[in-house]
């Protein structure tokens, strides 16, 4: 019980990323798999930001004064490299959306088994 | 100040281009000076390879942050000779390609699609420089999203469709990759690869690290398209533009190949990654029935430039193979293999950008006659296939030289086997080609002049002919690319750093 309990966060993490991989898999709307891949890669997200966070710590700002060096502080270095991720999420979300804009204006349809109907070859 | 700044220069040179091409947007402006920055590029990773091997591992911080801190770029003598190779066949290509997209790119495209080149180019030279394991993912989707961009601006509306599922497929690769990358920091609490190298060892055996490890391999599978998660490959080669296709062919896959020696050999570790025999078995199956079951694919195809993208995935098993028996010869086979089979498929490739530019596609049924109207450039592709095959005096037959005395040497009689009998399959896929273009009259020209030939412009011919005469030097004189493959192999088996 305390494994599920007391990792809860990561259980979070991976029912979001099993959500997001499953709508990619199975969802034939080219938008929705964009949105399961979205998905996808937030949770990645969450899981860094979990890993960062130190029990009891504090945002990691420099505490001076009295007691300073009792202040414990989550470790900003994961959350730091999230930015990266995100803006790397954000990237991939907008070329993803840009070509399906694309394929329904060649298609005229963003449903995987219709576009495939009048392209059997791709 | 150059000579101490040499291993940032391949990132800044094109990474600064890259918007400058999209403003200038006139091809007539965009392209010298892509093509410019791109032989710069080549140039400088030249230099930094002469003294790689003169001097040893460079390491270089950028801003001055001191490593672990700091995004250390750090070039050993893995990752040095990827360097001009990569950016050799990117200069290459792009000399090449203005002809060649002519033919199926609309203009107002080209400034954008030699911005987004070079945006790939930085990707991956990249991914290769750097020394931090985060700083591997940006350039991974640095490249990543731009080859995307870059499948999709195809000649026709199929390549939209191959981009999207390379999205797709590329993307949860690339998000694979940063889970293990997280679990590793997790554990270790260093992102810096040589700090990582030496934290690893302590805690090799928590479930973390082989999480993690597990996460990097599959991420990494997808991406340098180990079957069976080679199916975003066959749609996105056939269906780019052929310049986009030929370089990503020679360089795409190989960068990533090298990604997985770096985290699984010099990071983490012979004997604690692929060492365990179960996992090591498991890869060398799906790399030998790769090998089998793309070849036979490859034969019955009537798109040639999908044959090759077959082939190519097949070649990535064999590499796989020379990696996994984890000895010398072996090692030393698959790492030749990654520069030979660049410039053979590179080569390849090229050749039949040449074939749609004058025929207008590059199905069996276009090459009909083509021995003919177009003498050189069949005859660059049967040397291209000989490569493919294995035959002495060209370029495949180095690799699988000595890919097959790895084989031996490590006791794997039946492995060896059945890399030669694989290369009978190439045999199959490469003659029908050559028959066509020989043996075969096109159907709807009768009244084509005997002597009369057609080649393909002068700008596409001599870049093609330049890297496949590079097929037959390479074959010839084994020294240079042999010598440094045994020394890294060696360096890679010796584990550590």
């Amino acid at each position: 019980m305390s494994t599920f309990v007391g990792l809860y966060n990561y259980w979070i993490v991976i029912v979001l990323m099993m959500a997001g991989l499953y709508t990619v898999i199975a969802k034939g709307n080219l938008v929705k798999k964009v949105i399961g891949l979205n998905l996808f890669q937030t949770s990645v997200i969450l899981f860094y930001v979990g890993m960062g966070k130190v029990e009891g710590g504090t945002a990691p700002i420099l505490v001076h004064g009295d007691g300073a060096e009792e202040v414990v502080y989550s470790n900003p270095l994961p959350h730091v490299l999230m930015l990266t991720a995100i803006v790397v999420g954000i990237a991939t979300t907008a070329v993803a959306l840009a070509l399906v804009v694309r394929l329904n204006e060649a298609y005229d349809s963003i449903e995987e088994d219709e576009i495939l109907e009048q392209d059997p070859t791709t | 100040m150059i000579a101490e700044n040499l291993p940032v220069l391949p990132i800044v040179l094109p990474i600064l281009a890259a918007p400058l091409c999209v403003i200038l947007h006139r091809p007539r402006l965009a392209w010298p000076l892509a093509v410019a920055v791109a032989w710069a590029t080549f140039g400088v990773c030249c230099a930094l390879l002469a003294r790689v091997l003169a001097d040893g591992t460079i390491s270089y911080q950028l801003g001055n942050w001191a490593p672990p801190f700091g995004i250390e770029f750090r070039v050993d003598s893995l990752n040095a000779w990827l360097m001009p190779l990569v950016s050799g066949v990117g200069a290459l290509v792009l000399t090449y390609a203005p002809r060649s997209l002519a033919a199926e790119v609309a203009r107002s495209r080209h400034g954008l699609l030699y911005g987004v080149y070079l945006l790939s180019m930085t990707g991956l030279l990249g991914m290769t420089v750097t020394g931090d394991a985060f700083n591997v993912f940006v350039f991974l989707e640095i490249s990543s999203l731009s080859t995307y961009a870059l499948v999709s601006m195809g000649p026709d509306r199929r390549s939209l469709m191959a981009g999207f599922r390379y999205l797709i497929m590329g993307a949860i690769g690339g998000t694979f990759f940063l889970i293990g990358v997280g679990l590793l920091y997790m554990k270790t609490g260093t992102l810096n690869m040589a700090d990582l190298a030496e934290r690893l060892p302590a805690v090799k055996d928590s479930r973390t690290v082989l999480a993690g490890l597990g996460f990097l391999a599959t991420g990494l599978s997808l991406k340098i398209a180990l079957f069976p998660l080679h199916l975003w490959l066959p749609s996105a080669y056939t269906f780019a533009p052929s310049a986009v296709t030929a370089f990503l062919a020679a360089t795409a896959t190989k960068v990533s190949v090298y990604i997985v020696l770096r985290f699984f050999f010099t990071i983490a570790g012979v004997g604690e990654s692929l060492g365990n025999g179960a996992v090591r078995e498991a890869i060398m199956l799906l790399a030998l029935v790769g090998i089998f079951v793309a070849s036979l694919v490859a034969c019955f195809q009537q798109e040639v430039k999908r044959a090759l993208a077959y082939s190519s995935v097949a070649q990535i098993g064999y590499i796989l193979v020379g990696v996994t028996m984890l000895t010398v010869d072996g090692m030393t086979g698959a790492l030749v293999h990654v520069f030979n089979h660049a410039l053979m498929k590179g080569g390849l490739f090229m050749v039949l950008g040449c074939v749609v530019a004058r025929v207008g596609g590059s199905r069996l049924s276009d090459l009909r006659g083509i021995g003919r109207r177009m003498p050189l450039t069949a005859i660059a592709f049967v040397i291209g296939g000989l490569g493919m095959i294995g035959v002495p005096a060209t370029v495949g037959f180095v690799s699988k030289w000595y890919l097959v005395l790895g084989a031996l040497e490590a006791g794997l009689w039946h492995v060896a086997a059945m890399m030669l009998v694989s290369s009978l399959l190439a045999v199959v896929y490469v003659w029908r080609v050559v028959e066509v273009m020989y043996f075969q009259e096109p159907e709807d020209a009768p009244e084509i002049d005997e002597a009369k030939t057609d080649e393909a412009p002068f700008g596409m011919l001599l870049p093609t002919l330049v890297m496949i005469g590079a097929t037959i030097w390479f074959g010839l004189d084994t020294d240079l690319t042999v010598d440094v493959a045994r020394r890294t192999a060696a360096m890679l088996l010796g584990g550590g750093s």
